[in-house]
């Protein structure tokens, strides 16, 4: 009775792979745009701030036709990256990663932001009078003690690109195979007559995915900050 | 022999801080009430704070020197600092805490060194433990052990004791004394407690409102608490 088709499938395995390759893109950057952002003293941050939150408060619809001028194949940059790279983002699976990460970017530097803010930078002065460089302040001491934060952006950005449907189908369409994720099936299914069924499956399996996001948030964000205070 | 001469000068809020001062091997007291600079003083020689001008030099090797634009960074100066929160690092174990100074730095390991310092520190039984499952006179050895094992050239201790009650302070002297005595290590030793001084202490620099009182020996604790 609840057996997913082909394309059902399909579409679950293509959502995974977007979200998870969108994520592990996203991640050096967020843990460098939140060190900037909480360390940082330059002019232009607020600009910067307010550069990273735009994919939260802009219709989705907007982010995507903007991605769609940008890295289109005659865009700046979507040409570049073709002709230097052949890297294609146009009406690909890997537009479709790239719409997602950019919507769940916001979501993945606010925490890790807010952990290193919260940081002892007095650890770090320790650390560098033991004789350890910059470079290894920061990942001896900076980066594992902002884990937690990393967690948990790293799973809000996962569930964000997860479910991300409006810059996605903007910029890359809903192609079946390509760039139909879930959300985009969901949405082509509840189109025709008799999709009824189909959409049910696939909106049980994005209410499965989800909750064993929050619950894998929760388990791993009680490991990370139980190694902080004692066993 | 000189270990240390430090010549700095530091604006520091409203206080002027301006020193000149040298220090020979043994304990040296920088004694003075809250706020004559000791902190800032032993975080300039650390290198974890600029000086304005003057210079600061460590056996042959200048540490810095404002007018030869000379300023060594903290990790190259081989200084071993124990904070007066001690400031383990929450994340790490004790053994891990302790053998810190030696990874970072690329050492190999020293089994015997090791073990003769957390002997000498009775931590030997705590390795495993987090930093948050240690009393506070705990922590602070750790931190003293942590700072031996880097092999510093010179120990600076910003009242180790201050966060400790009095029972506790006693636990720590005289793990103390003996690194005085068995360490052949030079110690700069920063308290305003007097007493505290006159058991480990060898010789004394008092501070006063950014500027050396005095120079001597444990008389100039005299009179005082």
């Amino acid at each position: 009775m609840f057996e997913l088709s082909s394309a059902e499938w399909t579409a679950v395995e293509l959502s995974l792979r977007i979200a998870v390759v969108a994520t592990a893109w996203a991640l050096p950057f967020g843990i460098a745009i939140g060190w900037l952002l909480a360390r940082g003293k330059f002019w232009g941050k607020t600009v910067l701030d307010g550069l990273v939150h735009l994919p939260l408060v802009l219709p989705p619809v907007v982010t995507g036709y903007l991605l769609l001028i940008w890295f289109g194949r005659r865009g700046p940059v979507g040409a570049f990256l073709y002709d230097h790279f052949g890297v294609v983002f146009a009406f690909r699976w890997t537009g479709a990663a790239l719409a997602s990460g950019v919507m769940g970017f916001p979501l993945l530097v606010r925490p890790i932001r807010l952990a290193l803010e919260a940081i002892d930078r007095r650890l770090e002065d320790a650390a560098a009078t033991l004789g350890a460089n910059p470079a290894l302040v920061f990942f001896t001491v900076t980066l594992p003690l902002a884990l937690p934060g990393i967690v948990a952006g790293l799973l809000l950005c996962f569930a964000r690109a997860l479910g991300e449907f409006g810059a996605t189908i903007t910029f890359v369409s809903n192609i079946p195979g390509e760039t139909q994720t879930i959300s985009a099936a969901i949405y082509t299914f509840l189109q025709i007559p008799e999709g009824d069924a189909a959409a049910g499956r696939l909106v049980v399996v994005a209410i499965l995915l989800s909750l064993a996001a929050l619950i894998a948030a929760e388990w791993l964000g009680r490991r990370a900050s139980a190694r902080f205070h004692g066993e | 022999m000189i270990v240390l001469a430090v010549e700095v000068e530091k604006q520091l809020g409203v206080l002027a801080l301006g020193v000149q001062f040298q220090i020979a091997s043994g304990v040296t007291a920088l004694f003075g009430p809250s706020g004559a600079g000791k902190t800032s003083l032993v975080n300039m020689i650390a290198g974890l704070l600029k000086p304005d001008r003057g210079a600061i030099v460590l056996d042959d090797t200048i540490l810095f020197d404002a007018a030869k634009a000379i300023n060594v960074p903290p990790h190259r100066r081989r200084i071993g600092y124990v904070f007066q929160e001690g400031r383990l690092f929450p994340h790490l174990s004790v053994r891990q805490n302790l053998d810190y100074g030696r990874r970072v730095s690329g050492r190999p390991r020293d089994p015997s060194e090791f073990d003769r310092i957390a002997a000498l520190l009775g931590i030997a039984n705590l390795l495993q433990r987090r930093p948050r499952m240690l009393s506070g006179g705990e922590r602070q050895r750790v931190a003293i052990g942590r700072a031996l094992l880097m092999q510093p050239r010179l120990l600076l201790l910003d009242e180790p004791l201050a966060s400790l009650d009095a029972g506790h302070k006693g636990e720590i002297l005289p793990y103390l004394t003996r690194l005085r005595d068995e360490a052949a290590i030079p110690m700069v030793y920063v308290s305003h407690i007097a007493d505290e001084l006159r058991q480990i202490a060898t010789a004394v620099v008092r501070l006063e409102e950014g500027r050396v009182a005095a120079v001597g020996g444990l008389d100039l604790l005299a009179g005082t608490r």
